[in-house]
């Protein structure tokens, strides 16, 4: 689905008089119209699906026999789970947020369609550059943010990797 | 004293075993491919039988005719697996501690100590399981499940992943603890002689059936 569809989706949805925003706002006083958490949301929404195959996919590869040794040790399975499973998955958990925290930077389209493009409040990295490019003379900061968000991407898939490779050392029982 | 009355088929191969062993080490022993494996497993609750009763010391565990199955993590039966199985993210004292912290049980630092000093293991505690011997891999998967507490232990074919100098190591270990844990057991193996040495009882199993069931005079050859 195209972000702009998924965006609008949302507006349709949690917007103002969106039947669940409307429903949120009355009796839990959440806002998500045109504020920073619809943003997050937005951001939350469209970076899930690659969040989720590498998690399900390093859960899956948790070795079977580690959880029934488990559970004839005592454990019922949501604590299997919590204490075998979800360690030994680490390194793919964090592959996974690694790779949502990467989509969540370079959102656009949803995230503009549903809480538009406010600076301070629902503009992202990706959005800024853009406005920057259509400004006069904004060609110096737009460049200032391409370098930032370089920067920022390039640490996240360090610092990963340091996590990825510990978490490794650990599973191999080193 | 433990029931086992149960059939399964698993593929091609069928399983259909009987006995009831009073012994403080019940072995099954059999050729790879008699259906042991499979047996230990239902005892331990890994694997449901497709008809029959296990019960161990009058409570029934499984019975397929009364719709019962007692899940694995609620039969307190401690499992020794041929590949230890020890927990990778864990250091040793946290792996033999974890079948206590399962069961909440309370700590207990004595028989902490009896374990750990039985089988040799308390200058491990602090390493990872990637740093040990197979040797000692296999008494802490020993320790650990002791420390559960089990009313039964199950061995599947401990010494089977061994080289012979460790199976020598490993052996009175197994005495010992037959001697002095007080917990009886299961004890899965095609060695004769590793059976001689540890089992009052013995059930021959071959291809999914029993051949033999008695003292360990029953097995095959002298040595």
């Amino acid at each position: 689905m195209p972000p702009v569809v998924t965006g609008y989706l949302l507006l349709l949805t949690f917007g103002r008089r969106g039947l669940v925003g409307a429903w949120l706002a009355d009796h839990l006083g959440i806002v998500f119209a045109f504020r920073w958490t619809g943003a997050a949301l937005a951001c939350g929404i469209m970076s899930f699906p690659l969040l989720v195959r590498p998690i399900r996919l390093s859960i899956e590869a948790v070795d079977r026999r580690l959880e029934q040794a488990a559970g004839t040790l005592g454990a019922p399975p949501w604590r299997v789970f919590l204490t075998v499973t979800l360690p030994l998955a680490l390194p793919g958990v964090l592959a996974g947020m690694v790779l949502g925290f990467a989509k969540a930077i370079g959102e656009f389209g949803a995230t503009i369609t549903f809480v538009s493009n406010i600076p301070g409040e629902t503009q992202t990295i990706s959005s800024a550059i853009y406005s920057l490019i259509q400004t006069p003379d904004g060609d110096t900061a737009a460049l200032r943010l391409v370098v930032v968000s370089i920067v920022i991407a390039m640490a996240a898939l360090v610092a990963s990797e340091w996590f990825a490779r510990r978490a490794t050392q650990r599973l191999h029982g080193n | 004293m433990l029931r086992v009355d149960v059939s399964k088929h698993l593929g091609e191969f069928s399983l259909q075993v009987s006995f009831s062993s009073e012994g403080r080490v019940t072995g099954l022993f059999g050729a790879s491919g008699a259906g042991k494996t499979s047996l230990i497993n239902m005892i331990a609750g890994l694997l449901r039988p497709d008809r029959g009763i296990i019960a161990i010391d009058g409570e029934t565990l499984d019975d397929t005719a009364a719709g019962l199955h007692v899940p694995a993590h609620r039969r307190r039966i401690g499992y020794v697996f041929q590949d230890a199985r020890l927990f990778p993210h864990l250091d040793i004292r946290q792996n033999l501690d974890y079948g206590r912290r399962m069961n909440g049980l309370a700590e207990d630092p004595a028989q902490h100590k009896r374990v750990t000093d039985l089988l040799d293991i308390g200058n491990l505690l602090d390493r990872r399981p990637g740093k040990l011997s197979g040797g000692e891999r296999q008494r802490v998967a020993l320790g650990r499940a002791l420390l559960a507490q089990p009313r039964l232990l199950l061995l599947d074919e401990p010494l089977g992943s061994l080289d012979e100098e460790r199976k020598v190591e490993i052996l009175p270990y197994l005495v010992r603890l037959r001697d002095e844990a007080n917990v009886p057991m299961v004890y899965v193996s095609h060695d004769a002689d590793e059976m001689r040495q540890l089992t009052t009882q013995v059930v021959m199993l071959k291809r999914g059936r029993v051949m033999a069931f008695g003292g360990p005079e029953v097995l095959p050859g002298a040595s």
